[in-house]
């Protein structure tokens, strides 16, 4: 098994190959259907480069190692599926409030509940925002091919260490077992962010104190600093705190950190979305078939577009609305009840410009659905 | 460490004594189980800079910290798999894992028998006070039967876990009990269990005066330690066959213990050489 090079390869298993690139070495896993494929790839590349793979006794525990292990200061992930995402919510809630570095996989099947285990749904975009509860800031990145699972799953880490949050890297079930050929970089040349470190003496040292971007630097275990890491609502000392102004203030920095660093964290991508009638946005499988329904429209002589967030959360919404700014009508298709249309309806605010193409059968939505509807939409538009 | 050396125990130089006085109720006995896992920290000469406490939710969650240690209050019935990860990504942190009744028979007791089963080098004391106290007093998995708590209006009416025994049975290599009446005990075993090569479980008999005791009637904080003298009975453990789950298990001190692999050494020795975290 090649982890380098040219080769034709699966997406789960570039998701396991780009964790081990990007410097992941500790993973703790739980088997669910179907993203099964990356422990136990993982469970082969771990040990080759002295990191840490286990399987823990439920969801719950493999996302409490996986902190654990970050709290130790070594970068770690775990994977899983919509079933075990319900119960990672609460530690993920923990990564977030602690700002602990971490990745979380959900390869999304058809739900809710245990619902088809191996077909393929995109029911998870909610969740991914705002499964676990309270306010809290999420990294959502959703990649549509093996490359970009790959390219995806690196940036997560580094985002994640960066700035001190979960990350969710979150893909279909199709996406995550398509076979396709990529050429995947020498380790050596990929990028890796490290974590900020406390330097300097104890005395001075503030755990959740804002240097000025937001991002607080950690202190190693083992490195004199000795502190106090709580879920509990705590101030720039790390202790729980009620008091309304460290309260506010603490909340306000946590809840704003991202958005100070848009610049890094806002992926997109774009089809002919410039002077596009009809703007198609969609995620996943879904948006490659959404890119050929596009190309097919244009040579109907249709202007069609496409919107594909890379970043899902935060929702690069000052491009979306660029892009959607001269369109007539916006398509959303998904393969759920509608659940990023919900967010696509909130940023056009103007009543029926959104249309939603949405299915929940387990089958993927086909680039001849999308065309039909994008040609629905413009004939209507026209008349 | 010899007897001088422990002469030098000041429990002040274990905790963050700027977050004193603690917020424990007056007779609790999480302080005294605090006091003795800081003095068997002194005696196996622990760096505090390489010791990491890892607790739940709960009163028993909130010890760890006043500890002037790497200190992670986790989420309720999780520090055994938050510790997990910590201690196998960090071999070289001594972990201490801190929780209660609650958190570690009830919503963690999946956590706890893996643990056990698992046998990585960790050390944790369940402090057994009865009941859920930060909550109010609701029942827990080691309240006595018939006992008043604010779920159990009537008088309990559930069997008692017996959590050396369930840590027995699930394969952890060091089993102890100790109480907080018996300080000097309770010190050399928990010193013990530190220095055993694998998963260490010691159930700390503790007593939530202000909530347990009152709703039952107890008496007076000391009546209320004195009875866990009164209620020894040392042959309960032998009994475990017989009467699994029926009464509250006092047999003191190390219960069992053997030296199984430690987990995270068997792992490493599987790593190719020089990788080994």
């Amino acid at each position: 098994m090649a982890t380098t090079g040219r080769q034709n390869l699966q997406g789960n298993q570039a998701c396991a190959l780009a964790a081990i690139a990007a410097g992941c070495r500790f993973f703790g896993g739980y088997p669910i259907t179907p993203s099964s494929e990356i422990a136990e790839r993982m469970s082969h590349e771990l040990p080759r480069v002295g990191g840490v793979f286990i399987q823990m006794e439920d969801e719950i525990a493999s996302m409490a190692a996986v902190i654990g292990a970050s709290m130790g200061g070594v970068k770690a992930m775990t994977a899983t599926s919509g079933p075990g995402f319900s119960l990672k919510q609460e530690n993920l809630g923990y990564a977030a409030m602690t700002e602990m570095p971490c990745v979380i996989v959900d390869v999304m099947r058809g739900g809710p509940s245990t619902g088809m285990p191996t077909r393929p749904a995109q029911g998870d975009i909610m969740q991914s925002r705002w499964g676990t509860h309270g306010d809290h800031p999420m990294i959502v990145l959703t990649p549509c091919s093996v490359k970009e699972i790959y390219d995806q799953t690196v940036r997560a880490f580094n985002l994640s260490e960066t700035l001190r949050t979960p990350v969710v890297v979150l893909y279909d079930e199709t996406i995550g077992h398509l076979v396709e050929t990529v050429d995947l970089p020498a380790p050596a040349t990929v990028e890796q962010a490290g974590r900020k470190w406390a330097t300097g003496p104890r005395d001075a040292y503030l755990p959740y104190a804002d240097p000025g971007d937001g991002i607080p630097a950690m202190a190693r275990p083992g490195d004199g600093y000795r502190c106090h890491t709580t879920g509990l609502t705590h101030g720039e000392s790390g202790f729980p705190t009620q008091q309304p102004d460290e309260v506010a203030a603490m909340m306000q920095r946590l809840l704003g950190k991202l958005d100070r660093h848009r610049a890094i964290v806002d992926r997109f991508e774009t089809l002919h979305a410039d002077d596009a009638d009809v703007l198609v946005v969609a995620i996943g499988i879904t948006a490659r078939a959404a890119h050929r329904a596009v190309q097919q429209a244009r040579q109907r002589g249709v202007r069609a577009g496409l919107f594909r967030p890379v970043t899902l959360w935060p929702f690069p919404e000052p491009a979306f609305r660029d892009a959607a700014a001269g369109a007539s009508k916006v398509l959303v298709a998904e393969m759920n009840a509608g659940q990023l249309s919900l967010e696509i309806e909130r940023l056009c605010a103007s009543p029926g410009k959104v249309a939603r193409l949405t299915r929940f059968t387990g089958q993927p939505i086909g680039p001849a659905e999308i065309l039909a509807s994008i040609e629905d939409l413009a004939g209507h538009g026209r008349t | 460490m010899d007897a001088l050396s422990l002469d030098t125990f000041d429990i002040r130089d274990y905790l963050r004594e700027e977050l004193l006085p603690h917020f424990m109720c007056p007779g609790c006995g999480h302080g005294i189980a605090l006091r003795a896992l800081l003095w068997a920290v002194h005696k196996r000469a622990i760096p505090k800079d390489r010791l990491a406490v890892v607790c739940g939710i709960g009163c028993s969650g909130r010890v760890g910290g006043y500890i002037d240690a790497n200190t992670f209050h986790t989420t309720h019935g999780r520090p055994l798999a938050f510790a997990t990860g910590l201690a196998l990504a960090r071999p070289d942190l001594e972990v201490v894992v801190i929780t209660g009744d609650g958190d570690c028979l009830a919503i963690g007791g999946n956590h706890l028998i893996h643990a056990c089963r698992r046998n990585l080098k960790l050390t944790c004391l369940m402090l057994n006070n009865e009941i859920y106290g930060m909550t109010g007093g609701q029942v827990s998995p080691t309240t006595g039967e018939g006992r008043l708590t604010s779920t159990t209006p009537q008088g309990n009416a559930e069997p008692t876990f017996d959590a050396c025994a369930l840590a027995a049975a699930a394969g952890a290599s060091f089993v102890g009990r100790g109480m907080t009446l018996q300080t000097a005990a309770l010190k050399d075993l928990i010193s013990e269990g530190l220095a055993h090569q694998g998963f260490a479980f010691i159930e700390v008999i503790s007593d939530c005066t202000e909530i347990f005791g009152r709703k039952n009637d107890l008496g007076s904080s000391p009546e209320i330690i004195l009875r866990q003298k009164g209620s020894m009975r040392p042959d309960t453990y032998g009994n475990v066959v017989d009467q699994p789950f029926r009464a509250r298990a006092v047999r003191t001190g190390v219960l069992s213990r053997s030296d199984r692999p430690e987990y995270g050494a068997a792992y490493r020795a599987t790593l190719p050489d020089g990788t080994a975290p």
